[in-house]
């Protein structure tokens, strides 16, 4: 099937987008990447009036080193991501987890921006972000604000963006020589996570110091479990340490049941995944 | 958000979009909901690209946008406007097939066919990126498309054959 009509907006400055995003008002959808919003629309689930693409928008692409942070731009490409060499450097969770997006050519248009904008419950960005403790910058008619992960997800396909806003850039705190590591669990190529664990560790002399860990598509928004981080500091980088740290992970969360699993099979998977994940990172 | 496709005249909202496909330019009008494959299809008669799902699962419209793999069902042509797109008709030179293609010929890799098109293209962006990958790599790289036949030993020999003729020199005309 083919979309909807539309008119079609493509701006070259977010000025410009804010301006034609309040004169469209709820009519209007912003394309990123279109690996999403495309898919709905043609099968005509979205049906905006008005598309403002962001594609021709060069400030909102690219990765840059901000001293205490890098920032990503919103519209950065997951294979770009997952090239950064700053990405690599200072949040290696974050680049593992953007190599399992989808599958290649999706990774080619899908960017950073769009996949935590859509939010997703099983989409693999917003994990290891709210684990880094990353930020979201958002310009909207006010002036520009920032968010933070823990406050941006909000539940299913749901943000603190207004609709007029937009999400221009992300702020991810560098975790400087922190191993990491996504550990995603799907049973068919190209599925979205059943259910999948980002976790960032610093280990010195076989044990870890500290540790972040966020978990995909076990409930409406992604979830940092910091009890199971408080009881990893301390814990030798060894299989059975970590296993008894991580047990309860799941204690709290409420997993959607579907066709993939119940909810009691995904709250098993978490154990077991974070276990993986966090041995993983820690290089052990 | 209400959907009134009675308030336009047809025509009201195209588009002017000038793109490179296959290596000739073009100036078209189209509708900004045209996906870029039905414009290389419709527009263009470049049929060779197909359309195989309606859910950006399958690859088959797999092409290259500035010389990178992207599934033309999920793009819109005038996201191109001002950009480069390399289909499965372009590949070949002079009537010398491309390696890739020569490597699927050679391999017997395909059975219906349908999916061809697609991993072709994606194959070539792949060996781009790892020239001499095993089996599990390409099994990988290969991910976003699917064969109905369920063909796919033949396809990761092709792309294997493609990669070390390419990196041997035994065949010129590799991107």
């Amino acid at each position: 099937m083919i979309p909807t009509e539309f008119d079609y907006h493509a701006p070259e400055s977010v000025d410009e987008a804010l301006r034609l995003l309040a004169g469209a008002g709820d009519e209007a959808k912003l394309l990123a990447g279109g690996q999403s919003l495309l898919p709905v629309m043609r099968l005509r689930m979205a049906a905006p009036e008005v598309v403002i693409d962001l594609g021709r928008i060069e400030a909102l692409r690219g990765v840059r080193d901000d001293g205490e942070s890098i920032v990503i731009g919103a519209m950065t490409p997951h294979f770009e991501v997952v090239e950064s060499a700053l990405v690599h450097e200072h949040a290696l969770v974050l680049s593992e987890a953007a190599a399992t997006v989808a599958d290649p050519q999706v990774r080619h248009r899908g960017t950073f921006g769009g996949a935590l904008a859509h939010a997703d419950p099983a989409g693999d960005m917003p994990a290891p972000v709210l684990a880094l403790g990353g930020e979201l910058v958002i310009q909207g008619p006010g002036g520009q604000r920032t968010v933070a992960a823990a406050d941006f997800f909000e539940d299913y396909f749901t943000t603190a963006l207004g609709e007029d806003e937009i999400l221009t850039e992300i702020r991810i705190p560098k975790h400087t020589g922190w191993g990491g590591h996504y550990e995603k669990f799907t049973r068919v190529a190209q599925q979205w996570s059943i259910v999948a664990v980002a976790a960032a560790v610093r280990a010195e002399g076989g044990s870890i110091t500290e540790a972040r860990v966020a978990l995909t598509n076990m409930g409406s928004v992604p979830i940092r479990a910091t009890a199971v981080e408080q009881a990893l500091a301390g814990t030798p980088a060894d299989a059975d340490s970590v296993r008894a740290a991580v047990a309860a992970v799941a204690e709290g969360t409420s997993p959607p049941s579907d066709i993939n699993g119940d909810a009691d099979y995904r709250r098993h998977l978490a154990a077991v995944l974070t276990r993986r994940a966090v041995l993983a990172a820690s290089g052990a | 958000m209400s959907v009134k496709p009675w308030r336009r005249r047809v025509g009201e909202f195209m588009s002017r979009i000038s793109v490179t496909v296959d290596g000739v330019s073009y100036q078209d009008d189209v509708e900004p909901r045209t996906l870029l494959v039905h414009y290389l299809r419709e527009q263009l008669g470049k049929t060779g690209t197909v359309v195989g799902c309606d859910t950006s699962n399958c690859g088959a419209c797999t092409v290259h946008l500035d010389g990178r793999s992207v599934k033309s069902c999920s793009l819109l042509a005038v996201q191109t406007d001002g950009h480069e797109v390399t289909t499965i008709e372009g590949l070949s030179t002079d009537g010398e097939l491309h390696p890739m293609q020569k490597a699927f010929h050679e391999n017997h890799a395909l059975q219906c066919g349908f999916c061809t098109p697609g991993m072709i293209m994606q194959s070539i962006d792949f060996v781009q990126d790892n020239p001499s990958p095993s089996d599990e790599e390409v099994r990988h790289g290969l991910e976003g498309n699917l064969c109905r036949c369920t063909g796919y030993q033949n396809i990761v020999k092709a792309v294997q054959a493609a990669a070390s003729a390419t990196a041997a020199g035994t065949e010129g005309g590799a991107r």
